[in-house]
């Protein structure tokens, strides 16, 4: 135990070395290189990690101190690392998909010049680092470094192609995001500390030290937090960055926009989870949220024809699953299909990657079609992801999905109906989105069509390991009910307490029944519609809608940004100029003018000069002899 | 004699000085107000002599008693010698411009 906590330091400091040793060396590193140095100081993590987990499965955990980050004599805060069950599953979540996509992108990648590539490298290092920093730190300090260093590598990333101002702009806007719930992270820390005088987990979640916090603490606590988290994992109102992060390489998508870093507010969320279960009103606001955006992320889905986007939309509609889990205190079930969407999700993200990579750059599905018999790996293993995000069972998705839904009908029947509803136009789209892309006939250019090939073998590998991961990710959560033992749930239980809802094994049965009989009936619907798919016109009223994206980037343009800029509008042409140059040019002027006046003082007639002298002493006088 | 006589007479005395050459243009009658100001502040000087001369707090240290008399000496010969170079420059003047204005003068202005 104590030798491998002893090196437990070593899994962020691998990537760290990577990123040092891609960053600085990137003009001398060959392209080979650096794509092993990348992927090796991740395996490398990886298997720490794996080694850690063997450790810590047994029920043990433990608070590795290592410095002082902050000593202040009446505050202070350490720079520890929390090894507990929480953290090393997301450990090697992180490390273990991370690991496949850097393999991924060196195939990927290939085309970009040695320089570049390397600095792709060193990126995806400083966000694996970034990222471990995050889900290993021991408060919530060490958690807002990586929290801040993720979103970093994330802009970095998704500016990759940075010769292109749209992609910039997306990059922007992810990072603009990201900051205003940044904000509200930072004001909940402010908040803890003032209250408690600490931000180290073990400190906060005790019994003791949560009694200190009133009711209003709690919930505005919580609340802030929260608003941390729906900018990191794409929430509404914060949502809108992650369709357009899609600027990205894929890879970069698919480790950072689909498995990763999206989860680090539902990981903030079922860490603090001691906290939220308290902030009942709290948690019926995130479930809101959570169900409402994943609604309106799965109706935008339907409509898209960027390969990408769709999948966008999916990760957005798929991260409202789990705040509704976690909005039910359902947080076995939430950490439970973070791990679930890790694997498919990246599995279609990186499937999605193959694609594009051998339709030559292009993303948009009408343009496609036909290309199972072209690719087989790739669409086999894609299927395979529809099929465990659709919640089919035996695939993952099937069993964390279902904990969900189970959940969400343990607290109330409308929203147990309405994140069925949600579930469906996931497994509609979905199914679209495959058929579209791999069934009917070609129709792109015959250039395209001759190019068409399998992807190499650094690219079908990770694609067939996350495809077996997707169907078998699942088992380790079968609810007792299917005559399983929920063995996340043990695993979870010295970290995570979720509330408990029980449901008698009938109604369990007719859940599962119900929603499974209702996905398959929404896979045939995709299936009877665009079968024979041919590319339509302009779509009208609820299509444009949703084509549209419910016009909310347009919204927030005109309600947030207008007025905005014509606030500065307003403050750069009247405050501004007239206002403040007035006051620094008044005063210029004012000395001008008097000195204008004063000058006729000085006429050179000595007699004037001694009258003023006279008068002066005559005031000096009557001041002294008067007042 | 009152003290207060001999403030007002030198008050009056040293305001006409003032007058004088605040009004007049004449060189010399600005050289001689000026005078007259000079020896306001002497008949001052004496007077308020005199009268520590004879206040109590003096006579216990009579050396002090006539130290005014013999700055207005002081006074007078330096008035004396300020006036033969004034008269002096007068003269120059008078030689130079053929008058004794002083607002002919500002022309040094520029």
């Amino acid at each position: 135990m104590n030798n491998i906590i002893k090196l437990v330091w070593l899994i962020p400091v691998l990537p760290l070395i990577g990123f040092l040793i891609n960053g600085l060396g990137r003009k001398a590193l060959s392209k080979t290189l650096s794509g092993y140095i990348g992927s090796a100081v991740v395996l490398g993590s990886f298997v720490l990690s794996f080694l850690v987990f063997l450790q810590v499965k047994n029920g043990a955990s433990a608070t590795v101190h290592f410095f002082n980050f902050i000593d202040l004599s009446t505050f202070k805060i350490a720079f520890d690392f929390k090894i507990d069950q929480l953290s090393t599953l997301f450990l090697l979540i992180i490390t273990g998909v991370g690991f496949l996509i850097h393999v991924y992108s060196t195939a990927y990648m290939h085309d970009e010049e040695g320089m570049n590539f390397a600095k792709y490298f060193a990126y995806l290092n400083l966000f694996v680092f970034s990222m471990l920093l995050l889900v290993m730190g021991g408060n919530f300090v060490i958690m807002f470094i990586g929290w801040e260093g993720v979103g970093l590598c994330s802009y970095l990333l998704i500016g990759y192609w940075y010769r292109n101002t749209n992609y910039t702009d997306a990059a922007n806007k992810a990072f603009i995001m990201n900051r205003i719930g940044d904000l509200g992270f930072l004001l909940a820390l402010f908040w803890l500390i003032s209250k408690l005088g600490t931000v180290q987990y073990d400190d906060i979640f005790t019994t003791a030290s949560l009694a200190k916090l009133s009711a209003k603490d709690i919930t505005g606590i919580t609340l802030l937090l929260f608003v941390g988290a729906t900018g990191k994992s794409a929430q509404i109102p914060l949502f809108t960055w992650l369709p357009d992060a899609m600027a990205g390489p894929t890879p970069v998508s698919a480790l950072i926009h689909a498995a990763t870093m999206v989860t680090a507010g539902i990981y903030m969320i079922a860490r603090s989870n001691a906290l939220f279960s308290l902030a009942h009103q709290t948690q019926t606001i995130i479930s809101i949220v959570g169900l409402a955006t994943a609604l309106l992320a799965a109706s935008i889905a339907i409509k898209q024809n960027d390969i990408k986007k769709v999948l966008a939309y999916s990760t957005v509609s798929q991260l409202g699953f789990m705040f509704v889990a976690l909005g039910t205190g359902n947080y076995v079930a939430a950490v439970f299909h973070v791990l679930t969407h890790a694997f498919f999700k990246a599995l279609m993200f990186l499937g999605s990657g193959s694609v594009i990579h051998a339709m030559g750059g292009e993303q948009d599905i009408r343009k496609m079609g036909g290309l199972h018999k072209h690719m087989k790996i790739t669409s086999i293993t894609f299927l395979i992801g529809c099929l465990a995000i659709s919640g089919i069972p035996g695939f993952s998705g099937f069993f964390s999905k279902d904990e969900i839904l189970a959940g969400a009908y343990g607290h109330s029947t409308l929203l147990y109906s309405i994140t069925l509803f949600a579930a469906l136009l996931t497994a509609f789209y979905m199914f679209r989105l495959y058929i579209i892309t791999f069934t009917g006939k070609f129709r792109g250019t015959h250039d395209q069509e001759h190019h068409l090939h399998e992807s190499p073998k650094a690219m079908t590998i990770p694609l067939i390991i996350l495809g077996i991961l997707s169907v078998i990710g699942g088992y380790v959560g079968v609810p007792e009910v299917l005559g399983g033992h929920h063995e996340l749930a043990a695993y979870l239980s010295p970290v995570v307490k979720s509330a408990e809802h029980h449901l008698s094994h009938n109604t369990e049965f007719m859940l599962m029944g119900l929603s499974t009989i209702l996905v398959v009936i929404s896979i045939s619907f995709a299936w009877a519609r665009f079968r024979n798919y041919s590319i339509e016109g302009e779509a009208k009223g609820l299509g444009s809608l949703l084509e549209n994206k419910w016009y909310v980037d347009e919204i927030y343009q005109k309600i947030i940004l207008n007025p905005l800029k014509s606030i500065s509008a307003f403050f750069n042409n009247i405050i501004e100029s007239k206002l403040i140059d007035g006051a620094v040019n008044g005063v210029g002027k004012m000395i001008n003018y008097g000195s204008r006046q004063l000058r006729w003082l000085q006429s050179g007639q000595v007699g004037g000069y001694v009258l003023l002298m006279v008068i002066g002493m005559l005031i000096l006088f009557f001041i002294q002899l008067f007042l | 004699m009152d003290i207060k006589a001999y403030i007002i007479l030198s008050l009056v005395l040293f305001t006409i000085g003032i007058i004088g050459v605040l009004v007049r243009r004449n060189a010399i009658i600005i050289f001689m107000c000026v005078e007259l100001m000079l020896n306001a502040v002497n008949l001052l000087l004496v007077a308020f002599s005199k009268m520590h001369a004879l206040s109590s707090a003096v006579k216990a240290s009579p050396g002090y008693a006539s130290d005014a008399q013999i700055f207005v000496f002081f006074i007078m010969v330096v008035a004396a010698a300020e006036v033969s170079v004034g008269l002096a420059i007068i003269v120059m003047m008078y030689r130079n411009v053929h008058t004794v204005d002083v607002n002919f003068l500002n022309r040094l202005k520029n």
